[in-house]
């Protein structure tokens, strides 16, 4: 290079420099006024769009659950209701060691070891900021002790939320029903609006039957939310302000139900320990005033989750406390369909008050070795008497006169063999037997005819006869009106849990059973209220010395049949397989105002088990025994 | 041998100046530019809001941020006590060591984001900013002892010595730096008055030349330039930054959502908004009226270093002080012009405002440069 620096013309240089510096800024200039002016449109001319595409960007809405109605007995005792239960939670953001928080909460009791590798996956996928569920609901005591490790355990939080509850546990379980969680079933076929935030609904009773006016209507609010979905809190931001109106949800109706609780707690106790099931309803409205299945559950299990086991044992216990006896249970109705059948053959001239029959102790039919038996030899007896006395061989008598298709006609004027159509989803329709249904219900040829004997044991509500308890009640509720039937409900009125304002359910008047003669009934009722208070009665011992005159009839349903020749022996059978007692019953017997059907399965006795259960109930709703007023 | 020329430049004191005393006077001894500092403070305080709301208010980043200005601006203080006479002499050591350090890169520097971009001697930092600096200086040096215009054998060279550096860095892959590193280069190619006829020829070479990048470009860089010619193609995807991006700027109107309260910065929706995309947060939170009050700025300091360039002295100290001040210029329109979807996002940080650390310094110490050029100017006779 050369040493000396080349003499340059630095004025020439120094102008052509400033020449091409302002040519090259006025370039970028141009190309900076150009972002200016993109700038521009952005700002100003499509601000509009802009923004409303940032508004779009951060509200997201969500659905808030209304509250569930509340259901209420006939005095407005509080059967289901909504409780703040606290859940603990944990936040895997906030959580530095997940595997160590749950070691140690383990180590507390609060979660059980073997569900920690299933809560430690749940925290690993998913977003971090959204909690995993630890448990659904914390005792008090867990809270309490809990509280106090609070500080160890940064991350993991108790968060309330509204449980269903059910204050009375076992005690209408059957009745009121459950909620469940929503499954996929039910996702499907609920409307999904309506149901946005929801996460339970009703499964049985009339949590399920009346689940349209219980569920309410969901609302929506606005959220503020970032790019990742984590709502932002509402009092950190101003951003909040601009937010579109949120739609409150609209509560669900509160129920009151013609269910009465002492008297349903009568029957519950009743049947502690027992299987069976009790229905009582006023047979002047068709109001029922208890329902107990037993054995019984804990709804509030269904409410708040709970574990597999927990369910296989409700499932699989052979006592089958899950099943609604009331109105799933069919039973063969036995000596209860007595009165009904004896109206239906002094209606049909099958009979006459007249008539007598000389009991033996059992009944051929001619031509026939078989012997169908009666639980004792009668003597003579005429309808009265064989109602009162419960004789089995009048009834076998006269069955052939009656026949099958008109005691299935004047059964089902009663309301057997079909469904009751009360107000709570489920119930089973029962049977009451007829030719044409053995016709049309068989294959091979010779089970399709309809054979003498089968009128026979028919006749004391045996064979293929099948009832419900609440159609035995609604029956008995019949017959205590002298044939005119209500259709029994349990639900009484319906309340706006807003204005407040009840909307009364009107009973449902179906009609007359259509027997007139005065005579035939004042013999029938007069015959049951024997059986309670009548000399010879079998259950004269219940209604004995009671305050109040009362009527009823005690059944025996045979599950077990017995060999010719032989004795049924209580003492030698399986517990299983004894007898179900039977009883229906109404009262006061000049002014019904309660009918009761009580069914205690394998107890053996109408008369001895189930009427003293029915005698309970009346002695309880009509203010007598110990209820008695001073 | 270059080093061995005497000094032709000498400090100009002021005839009011009484010492190192006065602040006046320490000022000048500390060859400082009151309106270049001045400007530049503006405009790092201001980038301290946006980044503060930014960064989701966290005064961690802020902090560092603070930090990364300081140690800019003592760089700038070292840088502007050195004379450009010395400065040229060191030029050609600090070209060929840059791209030294660049090989290395491309051997064993440290992996991050995809790309190798960073050494780790001790401190980890980017050579390719060293080059941010050294290629005009290079470029200023090789043209100081020549005439001007440059002739068409030494625009060759030239084109040599721009085009080596800015593969290396393509090569990285870091696409914006070395797109900002040709630019100065060829800045001072064109400030040296390159004649008119080559540069048009070179433009008309540029439209081969691109299809010619289009098949070096990497798959990512590909999607960029697809994405900004229609970015609603795959609005979650590789266009998810540039809609965003649009939509906080436009959501900001005339005069923004207010600081700390942009929506789409705050709620995480605009991707880099501390970093690339700062200018976004900007236009959201301070609206066309606070964007165009940065861009002002900017301009000042633009206009302030080709003022100083101007009035330097000689060859090298006018090209560089021009290359400094237009690249300079170059980086704003690149990612303002990147962030509001003019043109493909290359990586290009907001100068002075986006988080970050290397390019402050490089930034800073460039602006050190103009001072010692203003320094150390001489009156030309009139």
């Amino acid at each position: 290079m050369n040493p000396l620096s080349p003499i340059k013309d630095h004025h020439k240089e120094r102008h052509l420099f400033i020449g091409r510096a302002v040519l090259a800024s006025a370039i970028l200039f141009i190309l900076l006024g150009l972002v200016i002016a993109r700038l521009v449109q952005l700002q100003v001319f499509d601000h509009e769009l802009f923004a409303e595409k940032s508004q779009g960007n951060r509200v997201r809405i969500q659905a808030v659950p209304p509250i569930r109605g509340l259901v209420f007995d006939r005095n407005g005792v509080v059967i289901a209701e909504n409780l703040p239960a606290y859940q603990l939670e944990l936040i895997p953001e906030q959580v530095s060691d997940v595997s160590d928080t749950l070691t140690r909460l383990a180590a507390l009791g609060l979660i059980a070891s073997a569900d920690i590798p299933r809560f430690a996956a749940q925290s690993e996928s998913g977003q971090r900021f959204k909690p995993v569920t630890l448990k659904l609901r914390m005792t008090d005591e867990e809270i309490a002790s809990f509280a106090i490790q609070r500080p160890r355990f940064p991350g993991v939080n108790f968060q309330p939320r509204l449980v269903r509850h059910y204050p009375h546990g076992e005690l209408f379980a059957h009745a009121v029903g459950y909620v469940g969680a929503l499954n996929t079933s039910d996702l499907q076929r609920l409307d999904s609006t309506r149901y946005a935030g929801s996460s339970h609904t009703g499964k049985t009773g009339v949590e399920s039957s009346f689940e349209d006016d219980l569920h309410g209507d969901a609302g929506f609010r606005h959220l503020i939310t970032n790019a990742r979905g984590r709502q932002i809190p509402a009092n950190t931001t101003e951003l909040l302000d601009s937010l579109p109106i949120n739609e409150t949800p609209d509560p669900g109706s509160n129920i009151y139900l013609s269910l009465d609780i002492e008297l349903q707690r009568v029957a519950f106790d009743a049947l502690e320990g027992r299987r069976g099931s009790i229905v009582a309803l006023d047979p002047t409205t068709g109001e029922i005033l208890a329902l107990v299945s037993a054995p019984s559950f804990d709804p509030n299990l269904f409410a708040v989750g709970m574990s597999t086991a927990q369910y296989d044992e409700l499932q699989n216990n052979l006592d089958r406390p899950l099943f609604n006896r009331a109105i799933r249970g069919t039973y063969p109705p036995g000596s209860t369909i007595k009165p009904m059948l004896s109206l239906a053959a002094l209606e049909t001239g099958a009979t006459n008050l007249a008539r007598k029959a000389v009991c033996v102790g059992y009944f051929q039919l001619e031509g026939n070795e078989h012997r169908y038996r009666d639980w004792k030899p009668h003597g003579p007896v005429d309808l009265h008497d064989s109602i009162a006395q419960s004789c089995d061989v009048y009834f076998y008598e006269i069955s052939s006169d009656l026949g099958i298709d008109n005691m299935h006609e004047y059964l089902t004027r009663f309301g057997l063999g079909k469904q009751t159509g009360v107000d709570v989803l489920g119930e089973r329709p029962g049977l009451v037997p007829s030719k044409e249904w053995k016709r049309n219900n068989f294959r091979n040829h010779d089970n399709k005819r309809w054979y003498d004997g089968e009128t026979v044991i028919a006749s004391i509500g045996q064979g293929f006869m099948l009832a419900t308890p609440l159609q035995l009640a609604s029956a008995v509720g019949t017959l205590a009106l002298r044939g005119s039937r209500f259709r029994p409900h349990m639900v009484a009125a319906i309340e706006d849990p807003l204005s407040r304002e009840k909307t009364l359910v009107e009973p449902v008047w179906l009609g007359n059973v259509g027997i007139d003669n005065e005579l035939y009934w004042d013999t029938v009722l007069e015959a049951m209220h024997n059986v309670m208070q009548g000399p010879q009665g079998t259950a004269k011992a219940i209604g004995f010395g009671a305050p109040y005159r009362m009527a009823g009839k005690s059944g025996t349903a045979q599950i077990v049949s017995i060999a010719q020749d032989e004795k049924y022996n209580e003492d030698e059978i399986e517990e299983r397989q004894r007898d179900h007692a039977l009883f229906i019953s109404f009262a006061p017997y000049d002014d019904p105002r309660i009918a009761v059907a009580v069914i205690v399965e394998n107890g053996s006795s109408g008369s001895n088990v189930a009427a003293p259960i029915a005698k309970a109930i009346m002695d309880k709703y009509l203010k007598y025994g110990d209820d008695a007023p001073k | 041998m270059v080093m061995m020329r005497p000094s032709k430049t000498q400090r100009i004191y002021s005839p009011g100046s009484s010492g190192a005393l006065s602040l006046s006077g320490l000022i000048r001894n500390l060859n400082i530019d009151i309106p270049l500092l001045g400007s530049l403070l503006l405009i790092c305080g201001f980038g301290l809001f946006v980044l503060y709301s930014a960064a989701g208010e966290s005064s961690v980043l802020l902090i560092n941020q603070i930090i990364r200005i300081g140690v800019a601006l003592i760089a700038m203080l070292i840088v502007a006590q050195l004379p450009p006479d010395f400065l040229r002499r060191w030029t050609p050591w600090a070209y060929f060591g840059g791209l030294v350090l660049l090989v290395l890169v491309l051997t064993m520097g440290d992996i991050g984001q995809g790309a190798r971009r960073w050494l780790n001697i001790g401190v980890r930092f980017q050579p390719s900013e060293v080059m941010k600096l050294a290629v005009p200086m290079m470029m200023a040096w090789y043209l100081h002892d020549r005439d001007i215009p440059p002739k068409l054998g030494h625009i060759t060279v030239i084109a040599v010595l721009i085009a080596v550096p800015t593969y290396l860095i393509a090569k990285q892959p870091d696409l914006g730096t070395s797109i900002l590193i040709a630019a100065s280069g060829i800045i001072v190619i064109i400030l040296a008055g390159m004649s008119f006829k080559v540069i048009f020829g070179l433009g008309a070479l540029s439209i081969p030349g691109a299809f010619l990048l289009w098949s070096f470009m990497q798959d990512y860089q590909k999607q960029r330039v697809l994405t900004l010619l229609n970015p609603d193609s795959d609005p979650l995807g590789a266009g998810y930054n540039i809609i965003q991006s649009k939509i906080a700027i436009g959501s900001g109107g005339l005069f923004g959502k207010g600081w700390t309260n942009g929506s789409q910065a705050q709620l995480e929706f605009l991707p880099e908004r501390h970093t690339d995309f700062i200018f976004a947060v900007l236009g959201e939170e301070f609206g066309l009226l606070g964007v165009i009050g940065l861009l002002a700025l900017y301009m000042f300091v633009i206009g302030r270093g080709l003022y100083i360039a101007f009035q330097a002295h000689d060859t090298y100290s006018r090209l560089l002080a021009g290359s400094i001040s237009l690249t300079f210029l170059v980086y704003v329109f690149v990612n303002t012009a990147m962030v509001t979807g003019l043109v493909p996002i290359v990586g290009v940080p907001l100068p002075l405002v986006s988080f970050g650390g290397t390019s402050m310094v490089t930034l800073m110490a460039g602006f050190g440069i103009l001072m010692s050029i203003h320094s150390y100017r001489k009156l030309l006779p009139h």
